[in-house]
């Protein structure tokens, strides 16, 4: 659904991503692991047409996205800090992406009602918290039921209650045969709906596997085990050369 | 791009910044107004206050307000956006809001006070540095990956095209004033577009006879109807240009 060849992007002379090569299908759930400023939100933003790699081709559906903005029809993007007009309401900005969307007939409010954002419709966006804002973005992602949904940090900020609410909602669409891909540093919240671990440090690619075959290869059970028994035996030089 | 610029004015006209704007201009025209006894000497003073004011209010309120709205426009951009109809729907909201906070502030009370063409003269150019300043801020929006920054770059074209461009101008005139300069002059005051709004409105309130020679050939070219065509097309040049850049440039910005 989504594929990768040899993309590169560098700020001057800091390597954000270096010759990244992925492939993800339908029914995936994958978590973009690795350290801060290993090139995780460059890698979505690229995706989503953000941000312009020098190298490297990505194509979603056969198609290359170059240029092209229709293809983001099919992608809800959750962003890790939402900020919002100050002035408006909630009510006003799920209207104007409504109305943004012309082309989508069909609304997935599930999440609206799920997370109690009807109570907050004629509130400013200013006056809301970190966690209520971040609900409002979580809505909008799931809004237009894309077949690709892109969450940079989802649960982060979030109530418990709430970040149940938007997993189970995660394992759902994935059940349907969409395509999810997460950001996340609790592993624990990633931990029971995850089913591939993309692994990313200094812009490079480490390993790219399903969670069975790291839990076979390492022999631990739980994901943040997994993850540490890995950066120790398998890249020490990557970890303390620096 | 319509959904864009009716959300972007519902923000803005809600916005307190914008509100102080309009108040402030309004007390400032009504005040200055109704004193004088001279309908001239009123419209001058608020030529000045336009010319001080609006420029530097219009590219300091929309840097900041392209900067702090930069992860709103990411969230939309990841929607099926075209990026040359996100940014000038961006600019076309906050063009306008600046430009009815003018038109309310200083318009309305000079449509009552006052009316006349040097009054509709007044109100044309001030709109139009208002949508030359938000233009220049739009460019600076591109440009600069960092607020503070684009803040400052703000600062400093605005100082430059409301003082330090006069400054050098007379400087010019003072070591060339034993040459006929009047045509070069003239064409250097179309790259200042706070000058040509001035020019415009001098020439409306027949003051022009007081700036000598110069005025006289001013007021020959300018006051002529070609001239003022040349001043619109300056100043509509002057919105173009920044806004063609600053399209270009985002094509390619990360953002």
């Amino acid at each position: 659904m989504i594929s990768i060849e040899h993309l590169t992007k560098s700020y001057g002379k800091f390597k954000a991503l270096d010759d990244i090569s992925l492939n993800f299908e339908r029914g995936q759930t994958i978590s973009l692991l690795g350290p801060n400023g290993s090139g995780k939100t460059t890698l979505i933003k690229s995706i989503l047409g953000l941000v312009i790699p020098e190298q490297g081709i990505i194509r979603i559906n056969g198609t290359e996205i170059k240029t092209q903005f229709a293809y983001r029809s099919q992608i809800g993007y959750m962003p890790q800090i939402g900020r919002y007009p100050d002035n408006m309401t909630v009510g006003q900005v799920i209207n104007m992406l409504k109305e943004i969307r012309k082309d989508c007939k069909q609304y997935d409010e599930e999440l609206i009602h799920g997370l109690g954002i009807p109570g907050f419709l004629n509130k400013t966006m200013r006056s809301l918290s970190g966690g209520t804002r971040q609900k409002v973005s979580a809505c909008l992602a799931f809004l237009f039921s894309p077949d690709i949904f892109i969450l940079d940090e989802p649960t982060a900020g979030l109530d418990p209650v709430s970040s149940e609410f938007l997993k189970d909602k995660i394992a759902k669409e994935r059940a349907n045969g969409k395509l999810i891909l997460i950001t996340s540093h609790v592993l624990s919240d990633v931990e029971d709906i995850t089913s591939h671990i993309v692994y990313l440090q200094d812009g490079h690619l480490m390993f790219y596997k399903t969670v069975e075959e790291l839990r076979q290869q390492t022999g631990e059970e739980k994901l943040n085990k997994v993850i540490a028994s890995i950066m120790q035996k398998e890249m020490p030089k990557t970890i303390y050369a620096q | 791009m319509r959904t864009i610029i009716k959300y972007v004015l519902l923000d803005l006209l809600k916005n307190k910044t914008i509100i102080v704007y309009t108040i402030i201009l309004a007390a400032l025209s009504v005040s200055v107004l109704s004193m004088g006894s001279n309908a001239t000497k009123g419209l001058l003073s608020l030529l000045n206050i336009t010319l001080l004011f609006v420029p530097i209010i219009s590219i300091l309120f929309s840097t900041i307000y392209f900067f702090n709205s930069i992860e709103f426009t990411e969230l939309l951009l990841a929607q099926p956006i075209k990026r040359k109809t996100m940014l000038l729907a961006s600019y076309t909201g906050v063009a306008f809001a600046l430009g009815i906070a003018y038109i309310i502030g200083i318009g309305v009370p000079v449509c009552i006070f006052s009316y006349g063409p040097a009054a509709l003269t007044l109100i044309i150019s001030g709109l139009f540095l208002s949508l030359i300043f938000s233009a220049l801020a739009l460019l600076i929006f591109v440009l600069f990956k960092d607020k503070t920054k684009g803040i400052g770059a703000a600062i400093i074209i605005a100082l430059f095209f409301t003082l330090l461009f006069d400054g050098l101008l007379l400087s010019f005139i003072y070591s060339f004033s034993d040459y006929p300069i009047e045509k070069p002059l003239l064409g250097m005051i179309s790259l200042n577009p706070v000058d040509l709004g001035r020019i415009l409105v001098l020439l409306q309130l027949d003051v022009a006879v007081m700036m000598g020679y110069s005025g006289a050939l001013f007021k020959k070219f300018l006051g002529s109807a070609t001239g003022s065509i040349y001043v619109f097309a300056c100043m509509m040049f002057w919105i173009v240009i920044p806004l063609f850049l600053s399209v270009r440039k985002f094509r390619k910005k990360d953002l």
